[in-house]
């Protein structure tokens, strides 16, 4: 069992024919991942990487049944392409790109919410269930399949999570990276809850950091409705603060923000922290190993 | 990025939006000219600089007269300002803001931000203003009004009156602020803002609405179709070694420390920084190298990692995803063999062909230390940082 995303999630690739969108759909359709088409206006009717390209998402979705995508295009390209995966009735998106404008994502979040579309992403790695689908850029090897399900905002911090999970023997349900953008089209809490349902979920490891009240949310939820065991690790402990110029953001996140605050909202929830990137494969074992 | 207040003050009048009579200066000998221009003799003279705080920094003065107007500016400009939020340095003046000052009845504050727990444009306003609205706002919140932007539909006439109402306006202050208000947020939104701030917003004696103060934050990501505005960039107030960072697509921020750090992803960056201290060392710097750590910009990494004369070793961490830790190796060897590196470097390669990667560290005859596990790298840099 996953979530999100498994072995028969047919996907598409937005950006298909470009050199992100070829280079990491190579690399999905080699991993395994049910890869059925990708769109690049003007050439659809060819052939790219065995599999057929499309003018437009709605062409694509009604040719191939297509479920999911992925969306590597360029960031001033990128609200477009979300609109434009949502309207063609896809369920879920994930969108790789980084750089895409704030209003942008508010907009595309808006319609996506509207429409109860799943959006994950942007700046992100994307989203994978081990041994059965890979949507994004993350190295496919470190994973194995498993019982842990982890979240995180961060890219390679993500590697270093599910490669410390993997070298103990712990594999992942699923790995779902949300992206540290302002405005993340899914959320910790959301993906609490999807795994706090996942029968195939045993343990979920955070990887969170400074910024925003994501972690101070997920805590929160965390304290009310997830009964599966939590460890998180929070990074920007020596992160200075920002160079801000004016108050309205301090004042809107309420003194939220800072990691100590985020590892204290953890803990109080029940949540076991570490404090060293080092060690976050290592405390969800003790974690793991002490309840039996 | 930010605006100077001048520069934002000068986009708040385009937007029809009430801002004191003023005039920017840049040579002293600008200024006769600009004072008789202005007329009176009294003015409010203020240090452009990218910090908050100005006021107590002493950067802000209301002046009375010629003679003492022209000492203030003349001490202002080229000067370093320095405030709690700039570093011991300061911030360069390179222009001064004269004003007519006003008689003020009334300070409230007026603020636009996009929430991340909302996903929303939040309107800011509290009749609390000019004082530390901070400080309003975690000890009484109940002052501070909000109101959120619909992402479909915009700022509402509705929701302005509703905020002129809650701040005690009455009669034609409504209009005004109303006026100014749904002129804001369209400012906000058409120029893909992250931050504005008018505080104070002021209601003169007689009866008119006026923003003293001007902060505007522009969303990086959206510069590219704001070219007027990637134009008032001031890269003077900037960090140099941020700036030249940035050139090469490097994310750099100066810290205390003694202990470069060279990592890709900013995630995996602050994990690092925080490593290091957790194992007694002190980080010189944030550098995420981003995804493609090829040659030149690790070459460039260590040039700006280095030109830190505070810096006594650099630790490298990165995570092989789809870059290969082979090809990650050569680079560094390179780049440590052209900068000519005599400092310690650890360096700790993870992922993808890191075993072959740590062989040509090992045999690069160079003086690097290759370490296996993050702990291990850690440690090793602290310690021999601490030995040298």
């Amino acid at each position: 069992m996953s979530i999100l995303v498994n072995k028969q999630t047919r996907v598409i690739c937005q950006g298909f024919t470009g050199k992100q969108g070829t280079f990491h759909s190579e690399q999905a359709i080699a991993y395994g991942t049910c890869m059925v088409g990708g769109v690049t206006p003007g050439k659809g009717g060819q052939t790219h990487l065995g599999l057929p390209v499309f003018d437009t998402v709605k062409q694509a979705v009604a040719q191939t049944a297509a479920e999911a995508t992925v969306i590597y295009v360029p960031a001033p390209f990128c609200k477009d392409a979300i609109l434009e995966a949502i309207d063609a009735g896809l369920r879920l998106v994930v969108c790789i790109t980084e750089g895409i404008p704030t209003l942008d994502m508010l907009q595309a979040k808006y319609v996506a919410d509207e429409a109860g579309v799943r959006l994950i992403g942007p700046n992100c790695p994307g989203v994978i269930t081990p041994g059965e689908c890979k949507i994004g850029i993350m190295p496919g090897y470190i994973h194995r399949p498993g019982r842990v399900g982890i979240i995180s905002r961060s890219g390679t911090l993500t590697y270093e999570a599910v490669k410390q999970t993997s070298d103990l023997g712990f594999g992942q349900s699923t790995c779902i990276g949300i992206g540290g953008d302002t405005i993340p089209g899914t959320t910790f809490v959301d993906c609490l809850q999807l795994f706090e349902q996942d029968p195939g979920t045993d343990a979920i490891l955070m990887v969170g950091e400074i910024g925003g009240s994501a972690e101070e949310e997920a805590a929160a939820f965390i304290h009310e409705a997830v009964s599966k065991p939590v460890v998180a690790y929070i990074a920007g402990v020596t992160a200075p603060k920002g160079k801000r110029m004016g108050h309205a953001g301090a004042i809107i996140a309420g003194g939220k923000g800072t990691a100590a605050e985020k590892f204290a909202a953890l803990e109080a929830a029940g949540v076991i922290t570490t404090h060293s990137p080092a060690e976050m494969g290592r405390v969800l074992s003790d974690r793991l190993s002490s309840s039996g | 990025m930010n605006l100077h207040e001048y520069q934002a003050k000068a986009l708040f009048s385009d937007y029809g939006i009430n801002v004191p009579e003023h005039r920017v200066i840049r040579q002293p000998a600008e200024i006769d000219e600009v004072l008789q221009t202005l007329g009176g003799d009294s003015w409010v003279v203020k240090a452009q600089a990218h910090a908050g705080g100005r006021g107590k920094a002493g950067g802000v003065k209301i002046t009375h007269g010629l003679n003492e107007t022209r000492t203030a500016i003349e001490a202002m400009l080229g000067s370093q300002l320095v405030t709690y939020q700039t570093d011991a340095r300061g911030k360069p003046v390179n222009e001064v803001l004269v004003e007519k000052p006003c008689d003020i009845a009334r300070e409230l504050y007026l603020g636009m931000v996009i929430d991340r727990a909302t996903r929303r444009v939040v309107v800011m306003a509290s009749r609390d203003g000019g004082v530390e609205i901070e400080k309003v706002a975690s000890e009484t919140p109940e002052r501070i009004l909000q109101s959120v932007i619909h992402p479909l539909v915009g700022m509402q006439p509705y929701q302005c009156r509703d905020l002129a109402f809650g701040l005690e306006l009455a009669g034609d202050q409504i209009k005004q602020f109303s006026r100014i208000l749904s002129a804001l947020a369209k400012f906000f939104l058409a120029n893909d803002l992250s931050l504005v701030e008018i505080n104070p917003l002021v209601v003169t004696t007689q009866g008119e609405l006026l923003c003293l103060d001007a902060k505007v934050n522009i969303d990086d990501n959206a510069l590219y179709r704001h070219a007027d505005l990637s134009a008032l960039r001031d890269l003077r107030q900037e960090e140099p070694r941020e700036v030249e960072a940035r050139n090469w697509d490097l994310s750099y921020i100066a810290l205390d420390g003694n202990i470069g750090c060279m990592v890709n992803g900013a995630g995996l960056a602050m994990a690092t920084m925080d490593l290091i201290k957790l194992v007694g060392g002190s980080p010189a710097n944030f550098l995420d190298v981003g995804g493609t750590a090829t040659k030149e910009r690790v070459a460039e990494a260590f040039k700006i990692i280095l030109a830190d004369t505070r810096v006594r070793g650099v630790l490298v961490n990165i995570f092989g995803g789809i870059v290969r830790c082979d090809m990650i190796a050569a680079g560094i060897v390179g780049a440590v063999r052209d900068v000519g590196i005599e400092i310690p470097v650890v360096v700790r390669l993870e992922g993808t062909n890191a075993a072959q990667g740590r062989e040509i560290l090992r045999h690069s005859g160079l003086h690097i230390t290759a370490a296996a596990d993050l702990t291990e790298a850690a440690e090793k840099i602290v310690s021999l940082v601490a030995a040298s």
